[in-house]
This record gives C-alpha cells, sequence and structure tokens, in this order.
C-alpha cells in the first residue's frame, strides 16, 4: 500500500504539469493551429517562473506571502505568452508553416531557458544547483492542513498537494464549460473548424486565433511553474528534462480527443504509466535498464492505442479540428 | 417599383485581370433577378463586393438609394443582404442551429440555443424549409444543407439575397423546390439575385436578366421577352447553335461489359453496388447521378486505380481486373476525370504542356533501355494537340496551370484521345467551361464516336447528357436505377431515378439492363471467390 500511494502522488504531480500542457494545446489547437511549440512554452514558463521567484527572494529580506505566490505565476503566464504570441505571428500574420515553426519554438524556449537558467545559476554562485525555497515552501504547503494531518490513505492521496495541482482540475472544467456552453466557445471552435465559415459569420479569425494561442501558451507555462517550484522543490538545475513532459503533453492532446475533462485522467494515467518504470517492484516485477526505458514509452503506446481506436471508430466528435495545421488565407478561393 | 440596389460604374480588378468594368445597373426591390454570364463573366464578383468579401477599386454601390461601404462581411449583414456561396460556409460538426447563430451577439455569454430554434422554425414554416435545427451538418444532404444557407441569411435579417449558382448541386425535383421558396420570399417583399448559367432556370424562376459578358454590363431584359436564344447571344456575344450533334453511328460490339460489379470508397462504405452495363463501340453512355454517388470510384475502378470488391470488368471478352493502369491503357482504355479544383487529377499543374504528355507516354517515347528523356517527340505531340483542338497557349513549354479552363480541359481531352483508344471514359469534360470550349469538346467526343470508340461520359447538366448520349444510365447511391434511350426519356423521368424515387429495375424486373445480348463475355457469371478456385 505505502509502495502504491508513493507512486500514485508522484504520478498526481507529474501529471499535472502535463494537463497544464495539453489544456493550453487544446485551447490553442481548437483555433486550429498545432503548436508543436509546448515544449518550449513549457520550459520557458518554468524558467520565467524561476527567475521571478528567485529575484523577489533576492531583493527583499522578507517576503510577501502574497506576492511569492502571483510573481512567479504572472511571470509564468507572461513569458509563455509571449512565446504564443511568436508562434502566432509567424503562424497567423507570415503564414509559416506551423509545424516548422512550432518545433523552433520548442528548441527557442529550451534555449532561452537554459541560458537564463545558467546565468541565475552563476549570479547565485552555485554551479549545478539553485533553489527558491520560500516560493516552493508555499507552493507544496498541502492544503491537507485544512482538515487534518495525513494520516489516512485518503488525505494522503487526495489531499496532499499544493494548490497548482487542484487549479489545474479547475482550469479543465473552466476550459470545458468555455468551449461547450459559451458563444465566444462556440466562435473559437468554428474558427479552428472552418475559418472561412467562420469569417463570413463576422468573427474576427486573426484575433481568435491570436487570443487562443496565447492563452493556450499561458497555461501550458504554468505547466513549467510545476515542474520547477512543485515537482523539483523549487530547485533548478543544469538540465531539466522539461521538454519530455512538453511531448507527452502534445501526445495527451490527442489521447483526450481534443477534450478538457478527458485530459484530467488522461493525465494522471499517462503520469502513472512513465512512472511505471520506477515503481514496477510494487507490482512485484524487477525491470532491467532497457526494459526501464521501454517502459517509460507506455504513455506513447497508449496514445498510439487511441489514435487507432478512433480511426476505426469513425466519429466525427473525436476527429482533430477540420482545419488543424492548415493556415486560413482569406482571398484564396 | 423601388431600387434595392444601384451599381455605378462598379469597376474590380486582379493585377492584371480586369473582373469588373464600369458596371452600372439596377436590382428592384421584390423581384428575382437572374445575373447571367459564362464562367469567368465577373457574376461572383460582383455579388462578392455586395457580401463584403472584396471591395470596388471604383465605383459606388447604392443601397436603397444611400451610398454604401461595405468593406466586411459584418457590413454586408447591416445592410441587410444575405450570399449564400457556391461552396456552403458551414461547420460540419455543428447542428443546425449552432451555425444558424454563429458569429451573432459576441457580448452574450451563455447562448440561449432554445430561443433560436423557436425562431429558425418559424422562418421554416414562413417559406417552407425543411430543416431540423438539431441536425448535424455532416449528417444533412446537399439541399438540406443549402436550406440551411438560405435560413442562416433569413435569421440575420436579409432583405437582399444572393444565391450563388444553387442549382448546380440539386435534381430537378429539389430545384424546382429551391424556386417555390424563392418565389414565396419574392412574395414577402424580399429581393433575390440568382447567379447562372442554366438559361432554362432563368426562365423559369426569374423576373428580369441582367447579363455579363467577360467582366462587362451587357443588358437587363424582362423575362418574359427573353428566349434561350437571345439570351445564349447576349452572353456569348455572337450567334451559336445551341443544338448538340448527335451523329448516328452503326453500333459495334460491346467494348466494354461489366459484370456485378461492386466498389467500395475510401471510407469502407459501398460506393457501386452489383452494377451490370455495358459500352458498344460508336455509342455514348451518359452517367447521371447526385454528386459523390459511385461516379469517381467507377472511372477509377475501370481505369484500374481502385480495388474492386466483387464483380468483373471486361474488355473485348476479357477481363481486366487485376491488371496494372499501364497495361489498361495499353488495351485501349482512356479515362479523364476532371475533378472539381479542375487541375487536380490527370495533369500535373506546374509542368509544361510537353511534360504532361509525357506522363502518360514516357515508356513509348523513350523506351525503358534509355535512361534519358526524349522531349523532342513530347513536344511534337504537344504540338499537334495544340493545332488540332486549337489550344491557346503561348508555347508548349508553357506550365498548365497558366492556361485557362477550357485549354487545360482541351490538353487533357487531347492527350487521352492520342494513346488512340477504343474505350473513353470521360467524367465532367465540360466542368467550369464557357459555350464555345464546352461544344469543341462535344466535337471530340462526337469524332471520336463516330471513329468506333465508345465512350462513357459523366456528366452534371442534364439537358447536356439527354442532347450528346446514346444512352443514360442513372445512378443513385451506388445502384444503376435503370438505362434509358436518351431520345425516349425526359429530364424529370432522370430526376426522379435520380433521387431513387423511381427505379426502373422494379418496373420491368423481367428486363436485365446491363446485359447485352451479343455479350462476349463467355462463361455464365461466377462470383470472384468461384472464379479464384476455378483458376486455381
Amino acid at each position: 500500500m505505502e509502495g502504491f500511494i508513493t507512486w500514485w502522488t508522484s504520478a498526481i504531480v507529474y501529471g499535472t504539469i502535463i494537463m497544464y500542457g495539453a489544456l493550453g494545446e487544446i485551447l490553442t489547437q481548437k483555433s486550429g493551429h498545432l503548436n508543436l511549440g509546448v515544449p518550449g512554452e513549457v520550459f520557458i514558463g518554468g524558467f520565467a517562473g524561476f527567475a521571478g521567484a528567485f529575484l523577489y527572494e533576492n531583493a527583499v529580506e522578507n517576503p510577501n506571502t502574497f506576492l511569492l505566490i502571483i510573481i512567479p505565476i504572472i511571470c509564468a503566464v507572461i513569458a509563455s505568452g509571449l512565446a504564443g504570441l511568436l508562434y502566432c505571428f509567424f503562424t497567423v500574420t507570415l503564414k509559416a508553416n506551423q509545424n516548422v515553426t512550432g518545433l523552433a519554438l520548442t528548441y527557442i524556449g529550451v534555449g532561452i531557458g537554459s541560458f537564463g537558467g545558467q546565468y541565475i545559476m552563476i549570479k547565485a554562485g552555485c554551479t549545478s544547483y539553485t533553489r527558491v525555497q520560500a516560493t516552493s515552501d508555499i507552493f507544496t504547503e498541502s492544503i491537507h492542513h485544512l482538515v487534518g494531518s495525513p494520516d489516512n490513505w485518503f488525505l494522503k492521496m487526495f489531499l496532499s498537494y499544493g494548490f497548482m495541482i487542484y487549479f489545474a482540475i479547475v482550469v479543465a472544467i473552466v476550459l470545458h464549460i468555455f468551449l461547450k456552453k459559451t458563444r465566444v466557445g462556440l466562435n473559437l471552435r468554428a474558427v479552428g473548424e472552418s475559418p472561412a465559415t467562420a469569417d463570413a459569420a463576422g468573427i474576427n479569425v486573426t484575433l481568435y486565433k491570436y487570443v487562443a494561442t496565447m492563452v493556450g501558451g499561458a497555461i501550458a507555462g504554468l505547466g513549467g511553474l510545476v515542474y520547477i517550484i512543485l515537482y523539483n522543490n523549487g530547485g533548478w538545475t543544469t538540465s531539466n528534462p522539461m521538454e519530455t513532459l512538453g511531448w507527452l503533453a502534445v501526445a495527451l492532446v490527442i489521447f483526450a480527443t481534443w477534450k478538457p475533462i478527458n485530459a484530467i485522467w488522461g493525465s494522471y494515467l499517462f503520469a502513472f504509466l512513465f512512472w511505471f518504470y520506477a515503481n514496477a517492484n510494487v507490482l512485484g516485477i524487477t525491470l532491467s535498464i532497457p526494459q526501464a526505458d521501454l517502459v517509460q514509452a507506455l504513455p506513447y503506446f497508449a496514445t498510439i492505442l487511441v489514435l487507432i481506436i478512433i480511426a476505426l471508430r469513425k466519429k466525427k466528435e473525436n476527429q482533430p479540428p477540420a482545419s488543424l495545421g492548415v493556415n486560413y488565407f482569406r482571398e484564396e478561393r | 417599383m423601388d431600387t434595392a440596389i444601384h451599381f455605378e460604374n462598379v469597376t474590380k480588378t486582379f493585377g492584371k485581370v480586369i473582373a469588373n468594368n464600369q458596371i452600372t445597373m439596377d436590382v428592384r426591390k421584390g423581384e428575382i433577378l437572374a445575373l447571367l454570364g459564362e464562367n469567368g463573366s465577373g457574376k461572383t464578383t460582383l455579388c462578392n463586393m455586395l457580401a463584403g468579401i472584396y471591395y470596388p477599386d471604383n465605383g459606388k454601390i447604392y443601397i436603397n438609394g444611400n451610398v454604401a461601404a461595405i468593406t466586411s462581411p459584418q457590413d454586408s449583414m447591416k445592410y441587410h443582404i444575405g450570399m449564400v456561396h457556391q461552396h456552403y460556409k458551414l461547420v460540419e460538426l455543428f447542428t443546425a442551429a449552432e451555425n444558424i447563430v454563429l458569429g451573432l451577439n459576441p457580448k452574450e455569454f451563455k447562448f440561449d440555443i432554445k430561443n433560436a430554434i423557436k425562431r429558425i422554425q418559424e422562418i421554416c414554416d414562413r417559406y417552407g424549409f425543411n430543416i431540423d435545427p438539431n441536425k448535424k451538418v455532416y449528417n444533412m444532404t446537399v439541399s438540406e444543407k443549402q436550406n440551411l444557407e438560405i435560413v442562416k441569411v433569413l435569421y440575420r435579417g436579409a432583405d437582399i439575397l444572393i444565391l450563388d449558382e444553387p442549382t448546380a448541386v440539386l435534381t430537378p425535383q429539389e430545384a424546382d423546390v429551391l424556386f417555390s421558396v424563392m418565389r414565396n420570399m419574392k412574395a414577402d417583399g424580399k429581393s433575390i439575385i440568382i447567379i447562372t448559367h442554366k438559361l432554362q432556370e432563368v426562365l423559369a424562376v426569374s423576373d428580369r436578366v441582367a447579363i455579363l459578358r467577360k467582366g462587362e454590363y451587357i443588358d437587363t431584359v424582362e423575362t418574359k421577352d427573353a428566349t434561350t436564344q437571345s439570351l445564349t447571344e447576349m452572353m456569348v456575344g455572337e450567334k451559336v447553335t445551341l443544338n448538340i450533334d448527335r451523329p448516328e453511328v452503326v453500333h459495334n460490339i460491346p467494348l466494354l461489359e461489366i459484370r456485378d460489379l461492386t466498389i467500395k470508397k475510401d471510407d469502407g462504405s459501398i460506393a457501386i453496388d452489383k452494377v451490370n452495363f455495358y459500352i458498344r463501340g460508336g455509342e455514348i453512355l451518359g452517367v447521371a447521378g447526385i454528386a459523390g454517388c459511385g461516379q469517381k470510384e467507377l472511372c477509377e475502378a475501370i481505369a484500374g486505380l481502385r480495388k474492386i470488391e466483387s464483380g468483373d470488368i471486361n474488355h473485348v471478352g476479357e477481363s481486366i481486373i487485376g491488371k496494372k493502369p499501364q497495361e489498361i491503357i495499353e488495351e485501349g482504355i482512356a479515362m479523364s476525370f476532371i475533378p472539381e479544383d479542375r487541375l487536380g487529377m490527370g495533369l500535373a499543374p506546374s509542368l509544361s504542356i510537353t511534360d504532361n504528355m509525357m506522363l502518360k507516354d514516357y515508356n513509348v517515347i523513350s523506351p525503358w533501355y534509355n535512361p534519358f528523356v526524349n522531349r523532342n517527340a513530347a513536344r511534337e505531340k504537344a504540338k499537334q494537340i495544340i493545332n488540332e483542338l486549337d489550344v491557346k497557349t503561348p508555347s508548349t513549354e508553357t506550365p498548365v496551370r497558366r492556361l485557362s479552363g477550357g485549354n487545360v480541359q482541351k490538353v487533357l481531352v487531347g492527350r487521352e484521345i492520342s494513346a488512340g483508344p477504343n474505350v473513353i471514359v470521360t467524367a465532367y469534360p465540360v466542368r467550369g467551361l464557357d459555350i464555345n470550349s464546352s461544344y469543341a469538346i462535344y466535337d471530340i467526343l462526337n469524332e471520336q464516336k463516330k471513329n468506333g470508340v465508345g465512350i462513357m461520359f459523366v456528366g452534371e447538366d442534364l439537358d447536356v447528357l439527354l442532347a450528346l448520349c446514346d444512352k443514360i444510365m442513372v445512378l443513385c447511391h451506388g445502384k444503376v436505377m435503370g438505362v434509358v434511350h436518351a431520345t425516349k426519356t425526359t429530364k424529370e423521368q432522370l430526376g426522379l431515378m435520380m433521387t431513387g424515387t423511381l427505379d426502373l429495375n422494379e418496373e420491368k424486373p423481367e428486363k436485365s439492363f446491363g446485359i447485352a445480348s451479343d455479350s462476349l463475355i463467355q462463361e455464365t457469371i461466377v462470383d470472384a471467390d468461384e472464379k479464384k478456385e476455378v483458376n486455381e
């Protein structure tokens, strides 16, 4: 039981990072843009959140709790939102190829983040590890204190996390309602399905694409923040394998069939499968190193399986937005 | 009568091309105005300026007497103008109601779909539309989608409706329903502009006809004073004979015989369902049917491009099932399919006419042991086709995409014919062509017919099929509804067969249409499975 709970809790935290990335990407893809720059956005978000926290913690003697929370979040959101803006400028305004632009954004994001993180580490006089202690303490403060101490399995499994974990679920539900129930959501889906139709109906296609991509980028950036501040306990190291999570997020969008609600359980399942290699002993299985590497690919296998299933079922509602990956030119008839 | 729209010297150019030149004309309130002209005469461009898709370079548009500046589709909506485009602008995944309210009231956070459905129902009842607001668009038929488009613009309060080629995809019966709806709207005081190049419809439904030719405004005439002949002359600008020749040719043996053919579509559904028919040398077999009823799959199967499920395709008594496309071409079967975008199949748009000649004959022009391309032979052939078919092109090296539609199609048909086939399968060869080019293509086909070639002509215009073909086969959802002699049938009968209302197989069960009395197929029909066993 103990082993299982450890596996479970690590999966929840890890899964939340994937969930933020996937939710951002769902919003972006609903506008018809396949942004392969998610890993870059996650990385930039992680770095910006870390940098904000580091600068604030070092600037004042007694950091204010509220500012400790809000500064990293704002930094992550703005930085990743700007990454989304860059992507949008290339693909919407300049009509550049979406895949190439996205991949470039991934490399740029990882590059800028690594460079900036390294710079901060040197500033702090460290060579391989720098930590934002105060910020991390607040973000990792588990909410079970509200109800009691974590002596039973229920509290450990469901209430022993920082607020950002629960916030992801809120974002998913809000996104679901937004897409399903609101007029703006309906318009956004129309933009992703058939921009020419949306345009003729008087919807500002360019604006919708920009806003969806930027907000999507900002949400993905929160994933990076969770990685550094919660998962890494506020520590920045020389190597931060956040891209892996970004790619898992892209896979999760397909796995969730573009539905935010599915992204909730999907992300936890992905993380659960991902951590199978480290927790196999719980099930009495011992894995050799090459076997463990292979097992880490389980989420991708699951995605392929889902792709096969949705291809076979041919249900229109489970297909990607019809104009996904295709730039919109109004003049083209 | 009051004027709803007044164009004053409206000019629109695209680069060097003048789409509309100094157009001055009126649309009255409460009338149906037909805007007539050949492809490329500027009808759609003119209306797109009302819809806010284009903005005039010069000139003014008055709506109800006031100068209007229509710079976007929203502006157009403000002036109560609604346009139904030729290619429907609908979100397939949404319901009818969701499509209708799309883009409206952006300030309203949660949308009130129930109220919208009520209003949609009111509009439907008032004018006689038949749509279910909760039906998803991808489940709708083409005519339902069209109704939805019209309801959409009415819901937005349109008083001036523009319908761009509305009947192109409808059966004669569906078109009649549309016309009665249009008359209802007219009685309600709405102005309707119908863009078309079909003369019969113009005469059937409009009050006045405005004619455009090559971007110039020619005249507006009262429909009651017009005839097909007078309208065509204004449209083309010269005297034309509207009769399509149907030379009498002594019929030959059945060249192509199709038995119990079943083909699947790409998505696995049945495209062609147990079809029997044959084509004799020296006859043109027309194939009629609503778009997407298996025509494309049938053509592809005959050309060896698509796997068949069961049945047999026989060419001069010999099965061509399992043969490679190249072998089928060598046997003398030529296939040309003109898809909707007109360049997608058969020709490579960016290659020159010469290079396109080689696409089919590369192994004849340069034998396999010669690693180099023999461009001279291909160029000679290109020149020959350009001369014989009067293709208008600067040179043989001009990329095909730079030619006009008619010339592209002449190149394609010319290449297919130059191989000296004995069976020609051609689908929509006059799609999008002006009258003179269309007649040139009919002449080419008739010439081949006289030479004893068997021709299968897949078409969309029933008037053309009735005039050109010897026999007409009607497809409905992949089934043959019957094969009729073109001289002994009517447009209405074909229309009923296209929708599956009339099935001649049921009327005359004793007669099997598709099997020739002098069939060259020796053995009795056997299933594909049994045949396999026989072969083994």
